[in-house]
């Protein structure tokens, strides 16, 4: 009812705006768009889920929007039911609105006849003149044809609803297409912050770092300087050289965990052997890869072997991890095994859910089997093209 | 001793402080270079005692350095090369041992340039042709875990020696850091050998040698 009421108020607008632009004919080309714009989200009335924009991602305006939208299948569709909206479902909305308003006068025929209104209902020859035959009009009459317009308007809404949503949805390339946009914008995405680690990590080496190394040298200078001299400046020269080769090893540290330079200078093998020789927990390494993989790929499969090897560590309290991988023609399989408590859930803590994205952008999975009692396995599969 | 060196460091700050740290310990600095191919440009026009070099420098702030220093030291193995990292990881020492040659070679954390003791003593045992390797390194490789530790089997003295050992320094060194005589260093060392089944093997071949025994 809602929705076939608005339609008319929405012709009625369309049909206004619509004047004007008759002096210019091409426009009425693209006066689909506007249309679909506007009923797309009137759909909402009759649609549980919001029907998405079926138009490609273009400038914001200018000839190149008008270029790309001239190419699209969703702007012919919407002018097709722009047309129809302003000829035949303005008539039958039209219509359907003076069917509703004459019932309403039928029922409240009584009301009209009891104030002394000045109306006429006749039936042939025969006149209603008392409340009374008002009523028996009301109730004969008026209450049955309310109940077939209502449904009438329902049917009608639905069936129109439905011819809007046939017109003006995406179709299935267009869905596909936007999916695909979306894949592509996300890998990114993905790189960019690749990138960006990789320029804080430089950043850092080449700022904070080398000023705490000529910190330390100037304070080691000033500690030798300072050997033989009395009083406590000596001793104090050589806290502040502590709390410096502190604060370097801190950064150092901090630096690995933003992007590993080993990573990227010896490949994914040197780096994963670092991280076990670095690991509390002995960790045998099985890496069969024949040199060095796509740097796409290095980076998801280095920090997701980092993540797991934490999660070890820290809560499943393993003894023991065995890390083994191999490239099966196009395809990098690793496994990472620990004889931990298991019981750990991916869905909770973002560690293995972040990692798990990572490795989805690139076309990869990664699978947890963490049965309570362990043993827990990660399995990371990566496509990869080694060249 | 005053050394000749050919420094290599693209960062000017970093450059100009260890120019001054290098001349400050009595040494000579015939050229100071900014990337990888200038330094090996140098080193062949000055022949230097030591060549100092950073290992992430331009065109690409990778291994630049490292590469040269290996480049270096296949063309021209009288050349004693010191490799100065802003990372720990004992890759980057065994790529540089990887050549052998006759000259001194040591791979340094940067960081170590602050203990300017150790960093004299290793700046003059590379240019007297030993091998030095940072002390970092080596204690993540002595800490590793590990299953079977076949290290358990050696005394806590042994583990001290072969420690010394994955460092560089030769018997002389290693009987004066522990305070105890060359024949008591070269027993504990013959026993090392013997409880770790190690080829015999004496400077870079014996550093080498062990750092690929404490990585395997």
């Amino acid at each position: 009812m809602a929705y076939v009421v608005s339609s008319v108020a929405v012709i009625s607008i369309a049909w206004l705006a619509i004047v004007p632009l008759l002096l210019f004919p091409p426009l009425l080309l693209l006066v689909g768009i506007p249309i679909g714009a506007l009923e797309r989200p009137r759909l909402g009335f009759l649609e549980p889920l919001t029907v998405p924009d079926p138009h490609a991602p273009a400038p914001p305006s200018g000839w190149a929007w008008v270029r790309l939208r001239v190419t699209e299948a969703a702007t012919w569709r919407e002018l097709g039911y722009g047309a129809c909206l302003l000829s035949v479902l303005a008539l039958l909305d039209l219509a359907a609105v003076i069917v509703v308003f004459l019932c309403l006068v039928l029922l409240g025929l009584p009301l009209l006849v009891g104030l002394g209104a000045n109306v006429r209902f006749a039936v042939g020859t025969w006149t209603v003149e008392t409340v009374g035959q008002a009523c028996a009009v009301a109730g004969l009459a008026g209450v049955p044809a309310t109940v077939v317009t209502l449904y009438g308007i329902s049917v009608l809404g639905g069936a129109q609803a439905a011819f809007a949503k046939w017109l003006l949805a995406p179709t299935g390339t267009e869905v596909n297409r936007q999916v695909e946009e979306l894949a592509r914008s996300r890998s990114r995405l993905v790189n960019s912050f690749e990138a960006e680690r990789r320029r804080i990590e430089r950043d850092l080496h080449d700022g904070a770092q080398q000023h705490l190394v000529l910190l330390t040298m100037k304070l080691g200078l000033a500690e030798r300087q300072l050997a033989d001299a009395d009083g406590r400046a000596g001793e104090l020269v050589g806290e502040a050289h502590e709390q410096a080769r502190l604060a370097l090893a801190t950064l150092r540290d901090q630096i690995r965990g933003i992007h590993p330079q080993i990573l990227t200078d010896f490949g994914l093998g040197e780096a994963v052997r670092e991280l076990a020789e670095r690991c509390p927990i002995p960790v045998e390494v099985d890496l069969d890869l024949p040199g060095r993989l796509p740097p796409e790929i290095e980076s998801p499969a280095y920090f997701a072997i980092s993540e797991a090897l934490t999660n070890a560590v820290r809560h499943a309290a393993a003894t023991r991890i065995q890390i083994s991988g191999r490239l099966n023609g196009q395809r990098l399989a690793l496994t990472i095994v620990d004889d931990g408590r298991g019981g750990a859930e991916p869905s909770r803590g973002t560690g293995m859910r972040g990692l798990a994205d990572r490795v989805a952008v690139v076309a990869g999975t990664l699978e947890i089997s963490s049965p309570r009692g362990g043993p827990t396995t990660v399995r990371i599969d990566l496509p990869c093209r080694y060249e | 001793m005053s050394l000749r060196i050919v420094l290599a460091e693209d960062a000017a700050l970093m450059r100009a402080g260890l120019v001054s740290l290098l001349e400050g310990l009595g040494h000579t600095l015939v050229a100071a270079v900014g990337d990888g191919d200038s330094m090996l440009a140098a080193a062949r026009e000055h022949r230097p005692d030591l060549v100092v070099t950073d290992v992430r420098m331009p065109p690409g702030f990778t291994d630049e350095g490292l590469r040269a220093a290996v480049k270096l030291r296949a063309a021209d193995p009288s050349a004693a090369v010191l490799v100065l990292s802003q990372y720990a990881a004992t890759a980057y020492a065994a790529e540089l041992l990887g050549p052998s040659g006759r000259a001194g070679v040591g791979y340094l954390l940067k960081d170590r340039i602050g203990e300017v003791a150790d960093f004299a003593d290793a700046v003059s045992r590379v240019a007297a042709g030993e091998t030095v390797i940072d002390p970092d390194v080596v204690r993540q490789l002595l800490n590793r875990p590990r299953t079977t530790n076949p290290l358990d089997r050696l005394t806590t003295r042994e583990r001290e020696v072969l420690g010394q050992m994955a460092e560089g320094h030769n018997n002389p060194s290693i009987a004066r850091t522990l305070g105890i005589s060359d024949a008591a260093v070269a027993k504990h060392i013959g026993k090392i050998f013997t409880k770790l089944d190690l080829p015999e093997a004496d400077g870079h071949r014996r550093v080498l040698a062990v750092l690929t025994y404490l990585r395997s």
